[in-house]
C-alpha cells in the first residue's frame, strides 16, 4: 500500500499531537462501502446496466416508478453478494427481507429505496488486509477489520444543479442498479488503514467479479466514520465523511478528519454528529449542507417481495428449478482463489518476497503477466521478478499505462530475457532492447540486437586481443593488481566493456584478463 | 340480452345469434344512456370496436380466442391500461396515459374481451362509497329501479325526486354500477379491505375476491400491496369462476402470486350439501348490523341446515381489532406508496417552483384530496421511529393473530365460513356523506376486511332485496387457494336463492329497441 505516494505528511501532525497533548486521543475509523454489483441487467428490473451511456436511456417502467410495477429481484445480484459474503467470511442468511427506506429526492422516483435494513444478506465477517510500516515495504503488518454485515439495495439515480438556469436534471440510468453495501466495524484508526482495508475489499471484488469496483466510475463509494476519544473513554462524537472518490483521497480525508477533531477538541469545542464533505482539492473536509436536519426514514417491510430464501446443499429442496434458486454451497466451491491465496501461492511457487506478490497482485493483470512470462523463459522467477517490477512497471508508470496496454508483451519479454539467459547479449544491452521494444515498433528482441550490434562478442579470439589491449595500456593497473588490489580489476573490465559496448561477457572477460595477468 | 350473463353471451356469439359489434355498439349506446350514474370515467369506444372488430373476424374464421372473445368488460380505473387514460379518480392522475397494460388486462385482451372503459372510484380506491373521487359519485343502479322506485317513500313534495339515489358502496362503485346496469358483462375490481364485495352487495351482482397472490397485481395501483387483490363483478357465480380462469396464476412481473400453474375450472352443480360443514362466525353479527340482514343470514344458514350441511357457530376472537389494525396498515403503506407521486415523472406538477421541495409539497397538496392525504399523514406517523413499535409492529402482529383465528377454523373442520356482506342496504348519498370517509371506511370494512388481512378467497352473492327494495348479498369466505369449493358453495347457494333481476327503464327501453333486428332471441325471454 505503499504504493500510493505519501498520505504520511497527516500523519505527522498526529505524532504531534499524540506526543505534546496531555493525554493522547485514539482516532476511531469505520466504513460504508457501496460497492456497484457488475450485472448486465439492474436489481429489480430488466434494465442494462452500463456506464455512460446517454441519460434516461437504460430507464424501465419500474426504474422510474410508474404506478403499479413492481419489483423483481435479480438472481445474479443475490449470487454477487452471496460469493462476497463468503470471500468476505460472513455467515450468509438463508433467510433475508427486504425494506423500504423513505426519503424525497429528485433522483429516488419512487420516494423510496429497497434496502435490507433489517435481515441482510450476510453478516459477522471479517477481512485481513497487509500495510507497511514506515513506508518500508519491507515491514509489513497484517489486520484484520471486522464485517457488520453486507446487505443488497438499490442505487439512486444522479441529479445535476445547473445553478446558471436554477435548474435540476436528473438521470435514472443509475435509479434500481445493485448495490452490496458492506459495512466495516470501527476497527481501524487511521486513513492509511482505511486505504488499505479498501484496497484490499476492492482487490476482493474484481477478483470475484461480483463488482468492478472502479473508484472514478463510482462503482465503489466509501463513507467514512470517524472519531476520537481518550483511551479507556467512550468513543467519541462521530462524524460521517463522504464524497470520497479515490483512495488516496480516503486515506487524506480520515487523517484530516481525525487531526480536526483533534484540534477542535484540544481548543476546547466539541464534535457534531455530522455529515462533511471531502474536498480533494483543498485536502479538508467541510460540513455538508444537511437535509433539513435529521431524517426520519421511516423505515417498512418492502411488501412486494417476498423474504429472499437460499439454500445449501442439504435444504436444496428436490424438486425444485436450479435456475429458482440459489446454493449457498454451490457458490462456495466456485470461489476463486482470493488475494491473500494468490499471493501465498506466489511467494511460495516462485521464491519471491511478500512484498512482490503485493505489488504483483495490486496491478491489474501484473501477475497474470509475470506468470505468462515465466512460462516462456528459462531464466528463474527471482531473477524475472526484477524485470516485471523494476523495468516494465516502472515504464508503465511512467507512461501511465495498465498492464494490458504495455506496448512490451510478454512474449517479446521473454525472449528478451531468454537472449539474455543464454548470454546471448549482456544485461546492460538487454535493458537497451527493452528500451526499444517499449516504442513498439514492431521489432522482435533479435532484430533490435542485430540493428544495434548488441550481441556478445562470440569469438573468443576477438575478445583475447581486446583484452590484451587493454592490459597493455593499463600499465599501473596492471602493476597494482599485480601487487594484491584485486579491486583494480573491475576498472579493467570496464574498459573492456567500454571497448566492446557492452558487448562482451562481464564473467568472461574477467576470466581472460585473470588469465592474462596471471601468465 | 343485455342482462344475460356472459356464459350465455358468449353462448350467442358462437352461434352467430349476436355479432361482437353490435354486442360493443349496445353496450357502449347502453353506456351514454345511463351515463347519469357515472359508473365510467372514460369510454374507450374507438378502441373497443377497433377490439370487437378484430374479434368479429376471428368468430367468422370460426377461429375464436375462447370464451370471453367479443365479451365487453369494464376495468376499474386504477388499473394500467395502455393507451387509455388511468387516474385513479385523483387529479394527481388526471390525463394519464400509462405506457402498459396491467397483468390481467393484458390477459382479459389476450383473450378477446372488448374493454369498454374505466370505471369511477374512490380516489386511489381510498372509501367504502364510491362518493371520493375527483370525477363526482357513482350513482347506484338500483336507485332508479323499479323495484326501489315502488317502495321508497319521497320524503317532502318539494324535495327534489332525484335526491333519493342511494351509493354503489365502493370503492370498486363503478364496476359494480356497470355490471349491475348491464353496460357490461364483466367488471375488474380490487378489494384491499372489502372494495370489489361492498359495492357488489349493494348494486346486486357477484363479487370475487380471490385468494392473495392467486391473481397478479402488476399494473394494479396499488393501496396495501399486501392486502390488495383484483377483484372479479358478475352477474352470476359461474361468469366468476370463467373470468378467475382467465386470470389467475403465476405472473413473473409479480413476485407475491403463487408458484405453480392455476388450472382452471368449471363449475359442477352440487346436489349434496350434507357433507359441507358451514361456520357461522359470532363475531360478525357486528354493532350496526341491520335487522333485516341478520334475518337474512340466519335464513341462509337454514337453508344450508335443510339441505342437510352441518352448520356450526364459531369464533374469529381476533376480528374485533381488524379495523384498527387496518387503520395503521393501510395507512403506512399508503404513506409509502402514494411518496412516488412527486410530480416529477409523470401526473400532476405544481406550477409553484420556488425549490424542489416547495414544488413536492405543492403537487401532493393540489393533486391528493384530503382523504388521501389525511392517510399519507397518519401512516408516515405511524413509521416514525419512535411509533414503529407501538403501532406497525403491533398491528402486525395483531394482523397474525387474525388469520391464526381462521388457519384454526378451518382447521377444525369448517370448510366455508357464510356471514353477511354489509352491515345495511345501500344508503342515499346524502344520508352517506354526513360522515367523513374515515368513520364510514371503518363502519363499511368491517364484515369484508379480515379476508384481506388473512389472504382469504370471499364472494359477495346477492341475495335478496331489502324491504326498500334494494339489494342483501351475503358473503362466503372459504380456505387460501380452494375458490374451486368456494365457488361451488356459492353456486348453490345462488341457485337456491334466485336473487331478481334488476328492473330498469333505461335497460328496457334499450333492448327493445334493439330487438327488433334480432332474428332468433328466444332464450332472451328468459331473462328480461
Amino acid at each position: 500500500l505503499c504504493l500510493w505516494g505519501h498520505p504520511y505528511l497527516n500523519s505527522i501532525f498526529l505524532l504531534f499531537f499524540f506526543f505534546f497533548s496531555l493525554t493522547p486521543w485514539v482516532p476511531v475509523v469505520g466504513l460504508e462501502i457501496h460497492a456497484q454489483i457488475s450485472s448486465n441487467s439492474k436489481l429489480f428490473s430488466g434494465s442494462q446496466v452500463q456506464f455512460a451511456a446517454p441519460p434516461n436511456s437504460l430507464v424501465s417502467f419500474f426504474d422510474a416508478s410508474l404506478p403499479g410495477t413492481l419489483p423483481v429481484l435479480n438472481r445474479r445480484c443475490v449470487e454477487a453478494a452471496v460469493m462476497t459474503g463468503l470471500a468476505l467470511n460472513c455467515s450468509i442468511n438463508k433467510k433475508s427481507l427486504f425494506d423500504r427506506k423513505h426519503y424525497f429526492y429528485a433522483d429516488l422516483p419512487a420516494g423510496y429505496q429497497i434496502t435490507q435494513q433489517r435481515v441482510p444478506i450476510a453478516v459477522n465477517g471479517s477481512l485481513s488486509y497487509s500495510l507497511c510500516i514506515d513506508n518500508k515495504m519491507s515491514q509489513m503488518v497484517t489486520k484484520t477489520v471486522r464485517i457488520k454485515q453486507i446487505q443488497l439495495e438499490q442505487d439512486s439515480g444522479k441529479s445535476l444543479h445547473d445553478d446558471v438556469r436554477s435548474q435540476t436534471l436528473v438521470d435514472l440510468n443509475r435509479a434500481g442498479v445493485g448495490l452490496m453495501e458492506v459495512v466495516m466495524e470501527p476497527d481501524m484508526c487511521c486513513g492509511e488503514e482505511a486505504a488499505a482495508a479498501v484496497r484490499e475489499l476492492q482487490l476482493i471484488l474484481q477478483t470475484l467479479g461480483s463488482s468492478q469496483a472502479v473508484m472514478a466510475e463510482g462503482q465503489l463509494r466509501v463513507d467514512a466514520n470517524v472519531s476520537v476519544h481518550h483511551p479507556g473513554e467512550p468513543y467519541g462524537v462521530r462524524t460521517e465523511v463522504k464524497n470520497i472518490n479515490s483512495i488516496r483521497f480516503l486515506a487524506k480525508a480520515v487523517d484530516y478528519e481525525i487531526e480536526r477533531q483533534i484540534e477542535e477538541l484540544e481548543s476546547g469545542g466539541t464534535i457534531l454528529n455530522e455529515t462533511r464533505a471531502f474536498d480533494s482539492k483543498l485536502g479538508c473536509t467541510v460540513p455538508m449542507r444537511d437535509k433539513e436536519g435529521k431524517q426520519d426514514y421511516r423505515f417498512m417491510p418492502e411488501p412486494n417481495l417476498p423474504p429472499l430464501i437460499l439454500y445449501n446443499a442439504r435444504s436444496l429442496p428436490a424438486n425444485m428449478n436450479h435456475q429458482q434458486v440459489v446454493n449457498i454451497d454451490w457458490i462456495h466451491e466456485r470461489l476463486p482463489d482470493l488475494p491473500s491465496v494468490k499471493r501465498a501461492k506466489l511467494v511460495e511457487q516462485y521464491g519471491i518476497l511478500p512484498e512482490h506478490s503485493f505489488t504483483l497482485l495490486n496491478e491489474a493483470g501484473l501477475t497474470e503477466f509475470f506468470e505468462d512470462v515465466i512460462k516462456q523463459t528459462q531464466m528463474k522467477p527471482k531473477k524475472v521478478i526484477g524485470w516485471i517490477l523494476n523495468d516494465l512497471l516502472s515504464y508503465l508508470k511512467q507512461h501511465s499505462l495498465t498492464v494490458k496496454e504495455s506496448p512490451v508483451s510478454s512474449f517479446l519479454l521473454a525472449d528478451l530475457l531468454n537472449r539474455l539467459e543464454k548470454k546471448e547479449i549482456s544485461s546492460t544491452a538487454a535493458k537497451q532492447v527493452f528500451a526499444e521494444l517499449w516504442k513498439g515498433e514492431g521489432k522482435t528482441p533479435l532484430e533490435i540486437v542485430k540493428e544495434k550490434k548488441l550481441q556478445l562478442i562470440q569469438d573468443q579470439e576477438d575478445l583475447e586481443r581486446i583484452c590484451q589491449a587493454v592490459i597493455d595500456g593499463q600499465e599501473n593497473e596492471v602493476m597494482a593488481i599485480k601487487s594484491g588490489n584485486r579491486k583494480v580489476l573491475n576498472k579493467l573490465i570496464g574498459l573492456v566493456q567500454r571497448e566492446t559496448q557492452g558487448r562482451s561477457n562481464p564473467v568472461l572477460v574477467k576470466q581472460l584478463l585473470e588469465k592474462k595477468l596471471s601468465e | 340480452m343485455m342482462g344475460n350473463t356472459m356464459s350465455l353471451v358468449s353462448a350467442a356469439l358462437k352461434e352467430g345469434r349476436v355479432a361482437p359489434t353490435e354486442l360493443c355498439q349496445r353496450c357502449l349506446s347502453l353506456i351514454k344512456s345511463t351515463k347519469f350514474l357515472n359508473a365510467y370515467i372514460t369510454v374507450a369506444e374507438e378502441t373497443a370496436l377497433k377490439q370487437a372488430e378484430e374479434s368479429e373476424k376471428r368468430y367468422k374464421r370460426g377461429q375464436p380466442l375462447g370464451v370471453l372473445d367479443g365479451i365487453p368488460i369494464a376495468v376499474k380505473d386504477n388499473f394500467n391500461t395502455a393507451g387509455i387514460e388511468t387516474t385513479c379518480a385523483s387529479n394527481m392522475l388526471k390525463g394519464y396515459i400509462s405506457p402498459y397494460n396491467a397483468t390481467v388486462v393484458q390477459k382479459l385482451l389476450d383473450q378477446g374481451a372488448v374493454l369498454l372503459g374505466k370505471t369511477n372510484l374512490d380516489e386511489f380506491a381510498m372509501g367504502s362509497g364510491s362518493t371520493d373521487g375527483v370525477f363526482g359519485p357513482v350513482r347506484n343502479p338500483w336507485s332508479y329501479s323499479r323495484q326501489y322506485k315502488e317502495k321508497s317513500v319521497p320524503k317532502s313534495h318539494s324535495e327534489d325526486k332525484d335526491s333519493n339515489w342511494v351509493i354503489t358502496g365502493g370503492s370498486s362503485g363503478g364496476s359494480a354500477a356497470a355490471v349491475s346496469s348491464f353496460t357490461c358483462f364483466a367488471a375488474l375490481g380490487s378489494d384491499t379491505g372489502g372494495s370489489t364485495r361492498n359495492p357488489a352487495a349493494h348494486c346486486g351482482v357477484v363479487g370475487l375476491k380471490p385468494t392473495y397472490g392467486l391473481i397478479s397485481r402488476h399494473g394494479l395501483i396499488p393501496l396495501v400491496n399486501s392486502m390488495d387483490v383484483p377483484g372479479i363483478l358478475t352477474r352470476c357465480v359461474d361468469d366468476a369462476a370463467v373470468v378467475l380462469g382467465s386470470l389467475a396464476g403465476h405472473d413473473p412481473k409479480d413476485s407475491t402470486t403463487i408458484q405453480d400453474n392455476f388450472k382452471p375450472f368449471e363449475l359442477s352443480d352440487l346436489t349434496d350439501v350434507s357433507k359441507l360443514s358451514i361456520g357461522i362466525p359470532k363475531e360478525y353479527h357486528a354493532p350496526g348490523l341491520s335487522s333485516e340482514i341478520l334475518a337474512l343470514w340466519s335464513k341462509a344458514a337454514d337453508l344450508f341446515k335443510n339441505a342437510g350441511a352441518k352448520v356450526i357457530e364459531v369464533s374469529l376472537p381476533h376480528t374485533r381489532y381488524s379495523i384498527v389494525c387496518y387503520h395503521v396498515l393501510c395507512t403506512a403503506e399508503v404513506a409509502s406508496n402514494m411518496a412516488r407521486f412527486d410530480g416529477l415523472e409523470y401526473g400532476h406538477r405544481s406550477d409553484m417552483n420556488k425549490s424542489t421541495e416547495s414544488m413536492y409539497a405543492a403537487t401532493r397538496r393540489e393533486g391528493f384530496n384530503d382523504v388521501v392525504r389525511g392517510r399519507i399523514l397518519s401512516g408516515n406517523y405511524f413509521l416514525l421511529k419512535q411509533n414503529y413499535e407501538n403501532y406497525f409492529i403491533k398491528a402486525q402482529k395483531v394482523r397474525r393473530l387474525i388469520a391464526n383465528d381462521f388457519v384454526k377454523v378451518f382447521g377444525s373442520g369448517v370448510d366455508i365460513l357464510l356471514t353477511p356482506t354489509t352491515l345495511s342496504d345501500a344508503i342515499p348519498y346524502m344520508e352517506f356523506i354526513k360522515e367523513d370517509n374515515r368513520t364510514r371506511s371503518a363502519q363499511d370494512d368491517i364484515l369484508t376486511q379480515a379476508a384481506n388481512m388473512a389472504g382469504l378467497p370471499a364472494i359477495n352473492v346477492p341475495t335478496a332485496l331489502s324491504e326498500r327494495g334494494l339489494p342483501v348479498g351475503l358473503q362466503f369466505i372459504g380456505r387460501s387457494f380452494q375458490e374451486k369449493q368456494l365457488l361451488t358453495v356459492a353456486k348453490w347457494f345462488e341457485k337456491q336463492v334466485k336473487f331478481p333481476m334488476i328492473q330498469l327503464d333505461e335497460v328496457k327501453r334499450h333492448d327493445h329497441g334493439v330487438f327488433q333486428h334480432q332474428k332468433s332471441a328466444s332464450f332472451l325471454e328468459h331473462r328480461t
